[in-house]
């Protein structure tokens, strides 16, 4: 898969930045989709983007814990405060997609192995 | 090197804390990150099972130049069968707790992926102690 910026990203998906805003230059190599924490704990790796529709404060734990580049929320989910201003602190990003997780998912698969 | 780390039962807000700081510290002393991936996953694993069940726990850290020890002991209702805790999927959260995408069964199954040792030990009751070690090379 090729590696993108997530300001690249960004753009091209139109997702919107909700935290973290100093660290698009940060790369994307792949995605993990899951709504389960010790999933993505388990499994998801460095420099993916996790989509997901969780909101709540312990996002922010998982993705700085294994490193991850982005946390993409799904579907317009309300996205907590406490959550987004935790983010910026701890140094994640957080994306905002107004689509499923299923079309969301889609756009990254077919962005990240284009050239 | 030694560090210590009180965790409160049911407080979701501070999950992961205690695992974070750790990192940090692996951070700084040059620890390869892979090494520090598995050693996050196993510490949050572990301060989140205290978070989801026990009333409280501490977790001690203790790193020497080749590996990391770690024991998290809490006070709580503890495990009544650790068999069937360490299977894949099996576990008592709440509903609440599953809302939250925890629960999933996969916790303790995560710890022992990702370490070198592991030890669980508990009191139906009293509470849980697990121990864990992660060798650096």
């Amino acid at each position: 898969m090729e590696k993108k910026k997530l300001s690249e990203l960004i753009e091209d998906l139109q997702f919107d930045c909700l935290a973290g805003k100093s660290l698009l230059d940060k790369e994307v190599v792949s995605a993990y989709v899951s709504d389960l924490l010790s999933d993505v704990m388990g499994k998801a790796q460095p420099q993916m983007v996790w989509v997901t529709s969780q909101i709540h404060k312990n996002i922010v734990a998982v993705a700085s814990l294994i490193d991850l580049s982005a946390i993409v929320i799904v579907d317009e989910r309300p996205a907590d405060e406490e959550m987004l201003k935790l983010a910026d602190e701890e140094d994640v990003v957080v994306l905002a997609s107004k689509k499923s997780a299923f079309e969301t998912a889609g756009l990254l698969y077919n962005y990240l192995k284009m050239k | 090197m030694k560090m210590q780390f009180d965790i409160a039962g049911g407080d979701f807000s501070a999950a992961g804390g205690a695992s974070s700081e750790v990192k940090k510290t692996l951070k700084q002393l040059n620890i390869p990150p892979a090494t520090i991936r598995r050693i996050a996953v196993a510490l949050y694993e572990a301060e989140v099972n205290v978070v989801a069940h026990a009333y409280s726990g501490v977790m001690s850290v203790e790193i020497s130049p080749t590996n990391i020890w770690v024991q998290i002991a809490d006070k709580g209702p503890g495990i009544p069968n650790i068999d069937k805790a360490m299977e894949e999927g099996f576990s008592t959260a709440s509903d609440h707790v599953r809302q939250m995408g925890f629960g999933a069964g996969m916790g303790l199954p995560n710890i022992k992926k990702n370490t070198d040792s592991m030890e669980l030990k508990s009191v139906p009751g009293e509470g849980t102690t697990l121990e864990i070690t992660v060798n650096f090379n």
